[in-house]
């Protein structure tokens, strides 16, 4: 995983809430063995009549947010089912990032072990960036995660909540596997202190 | 202060406490594993030169992704779709290379992956168990505490067994009272999920309690912790009591003999202490609840089956309005109208919600000696191959059959409209499962969520129908 740097990006605003990763990838884009080519699948039933052709309203076809690397989206952002197809899928499409004033708890894990970056605001400023994206959508915005903030183009920084530990990961690029393998110690302590327990492969008759 | 049920399951289970630079690492007892959340995980592994940790405390099975349609003549389920076929063969390949139990497609136990762990035995109270399945949370109806995980935390779990997490909070969801006839487990879970919202329980592990709770069976328990992240929450529990001791008694994994005795002894330290403090408390009255049904593009959309569809201009703020109207716009439904009567092209009973045993048998006693509309196409698709048979040693199978509908192989099938059984655009169906998201049943399909009977009234009227209606001039057994 790369690390994430404090970089500046436009937005694109999608000002629906409860948008369910059902949406985000459509399942039948779910057959796949790798994380390639989910991109052009992001928001597909939004986003593509059926003929295949661009739904010109849908904003992520408008070319003014062909470059956005900041998606701001209503809360609840990422309900729904546990694919993690979701966040490949928005980082295939060029996200680095969803602003919302809430996730779904398994979508923000899911984006934290990927380096898409959940940001979490309070509604006045969801509703500020919204405004922001859909008139001024040239102009970028600062996300500085060493800093836990956003800075607005008036100069304005908005601190956005994120666990330590995932910071660290975030900032260093380094993924959370590595961490558990070294407690290889304390996970053969805890099997011999647990041992009797089910056994998939050991049926009672 | 006492604990809960919920802190209780979790500290057994931390290997290492949460501090303030890391969260918590959990054990898991059991994992899960399908074919459609799981290749990249394995692709980590093989990158990394990595084994399975525990391919004992694993199982895999085929159902998101596999077609439900009929047998050859060589007993073999066809999968004709080449994209679906390689996922298949990969999670077979990856089972014999890691040495995991595989309940391959077609094979006697396999089925949905939330069917077959407790039909096995393999879900017992007080367990961890993960599965990178958002409704993994079914398995809570033990007194285990489950739940969804994505692909990343797949490969965590396959290498180290374990899984870092953070302390959620926890919400007691109580209801006492008594269902009236026509009322099950269904339309409790759809009420609470309409009170409490799509996002209600975001951050939040559920306990659901009260006495219309305990007099449920363990089919509808699992209904009801099935739906816990259709309001948020990554996990819902009931705590463990006799009728789940009775439940899992003798099944293939449940303990035998001294350790059998053992087991429920400690199963019984489980329940919630009287003193134990939640984050959060809903309380719903079972007395006055009705048959539920959605009329909107989330679960959280829901509503009594003789209410009115809600009139986006009376919404309480501008965002609920834009979501109401998107929902009804895509719904194809007017503010105010009545769903009774609504003409419907597909009814589903099917699905990790609505699929087991008790479920077939309650649906078949109501289309017994009834026929599926016209113009309605009514799949039955069984959890499980064991509840395939069972139903078919039962002759539920005529009885579905008889009326018209299809009986089908076991799995996801429409719930999740990635295997080819799947609604065509602007068809209304009603569906036993749990997601009415825009194009969650097929493309443009327009999905009513409610419960078995509620699904078998519809078929037979071929329009949105309160089985209460039907129950009142039949006598159910």
């Amino acid at each position: 995983m790369e690390p994430i740097k404090t970089f500046q990006g436009t937005m694109a605003p999608l000002a629906i809430n409860d948008i369910d990763t059902d949406q985000i990838i459509p399942a039948r884009f779910l057959k796949v063995t790798d994380k390639n080519g989910l991109g052009e699948a992001c928001f597909s039933d939004w986003r593509y009549e059926s003929d295949g052709s661009p739904k010109p309203d849908f904003v992520l076809n408008q070319p003014q947010y062909a470059s956005a690397a900041i998606l701001v989206g209503g809360h609840n952002f990422g309900c729904g089912s546990s694919r993690e197809h979701a966040p490949w899928a928005l980082m295939g499409a060029g996200f680095k990032a969803v602003i919302s004033t809430y996730f779904a708890d398994i979508f923000r894990n899911n984006s934290l072990k990927n380096g898409l970056l959940p940001i979490v605001v309070d509604e006045e400023t969801y509703q500020q960036l919204l405004s922001l994206a859909e008139e001024e959508p040239d102009t970028a915005i600062i996300v500085n995660l060493e800093q836990e903030q956003i800075v607005l183009p008036d100069g304005r920084a908005v601190k956005f909540p994120i666990d330590g530990f995932s910071k660290y990961c975030l900032l260093n690029g380094v993924d959370q596997m590595g961490y558990l393998l070294e407690l290889d110690d304390h996970i053969n302590e805890y099997e011999e202190q647990n041992a009797g327990r089910v056994r998939t492969t050991q049926a009672g008759d | 202060m006492g604990q809960t049920l919920f802190e209780k399951v979790w500290n057994r289970h931390v290997v290492k406490p949460q501090t303030a630079d890391s969260p918590a690492v959990l054990y898991i007892d059991l994992h899960l594993i399908h074919e459609v959340t799981s290749p990249q995980a394995f692709t980590v592994l093989r990158e990394r030169g990595l084994p399975v940790r525990r391919p004992d405390r694993t199982l895999a099975t085929m159902d998101h992704s596999t077609p439900t349609t009929p047998r050859n003549l060589d007993g073999i389920i066809p999968v004709l779709d080449v994209q679906a076929s390689k996922q298949l063969d990969t999670l077979t390949r990856n089972c014999e290379d890691f040495g995991i139990p595989l309940y391959a497609l077609g094979t006697e136990k396999q089925g949905i992956v939330h069917v077959i762990g407790p039909e096995q035995g393999l879900t017992q109270p007080g367990m961890t168990i993960v599965c990178g399945d958002s409704h993994t949370s079914t398995h809570g109806a033990f007194g285990a505490l489950a739940f969804g995980i994505g692909t990343s935390e797949v490969s965590h779990v396959l290498a180290t067994q374990c899984l870092l997490q953070s302390k959620p909070k926890t919400m007691a969801i109580r209801v006492d009272g008594t269902l009236s006839n026509g009322v099950t487990a269904k339309d409790i879970i759809l009420a609470v999920i309409a009170k409490i919202g799509v996002g209600g329980g975001t951050g939040y592990v559920l306990e659901y309690m009260g006495s219309a709770i305990r007099a449920l069976s363990m089919e509808g328990r699992m209904t009801i912790c099935n739906m816990s992240i259709e309001g948020g929450a990554r996990a819902g529990m009931v705590a463990p009591d006799d009728t789940t001791f009775e439940y899992i008694a003798g099944r293939p994994y449940a303990p035998r003999g001294q350790a059998w005795m053992d087991a429920v002894n400690d199963w019984r330290t489980l329940p919630t202490d009287d003193d134990a403090q939640f984050d959060a408390e809903v309380v719903l009255s079972a007395d006055t609840l009705t048959p539920m049904i959605t009329y909107g593009t989330n679960p959280g959309m829901g509503m009594p089956i003789d209410a009115r569809v809600p009139d986006p201009d009376r919404a309480s703020d501008v965002s609920e309005r834009v979501a109401l109207d998107k929902a009804l716009t895509y719904m194809g439904l007017q503010p105010n109208q009545s769903l009774l009567g609504q003409p419907v092209n597909v009814v589903f009973l099917g699905s990790c919600t609505n699929s087991r045993i008790s479920d077939l048998r309650e649906a078949a006693s109501l289309l017994r000696g009834h026929r599926v509309a016209e113009d309605v196409r009514m799949m039955v698709v069984p959890g499980s191959q064991q509840v395939k048979a069972q139903a078919e040693a039962e002759g539920l199978d005529q009885v579905f059959k008889e009326a018209g509908a299809e009986w089908r192989e076991a799995g996801c099938s429409m719930c999740i409209a990635m295997n080819g059984d799947q609604l065509a655009p602007g068809e209304y169906a009603v569906s036993t499962s749990n997601r009415n998201f825009e194009g969650r049943q097929g493309k443009g399909g327009r999905t009513f969520l409610a419960s078995p009977l509620t699904a078998v009234a519809t078929a037979i009227n071929g329009a949105i129908t309160d089985p209460r209606q039907m129950l009142e001039r039949e006598v159910i057994v």
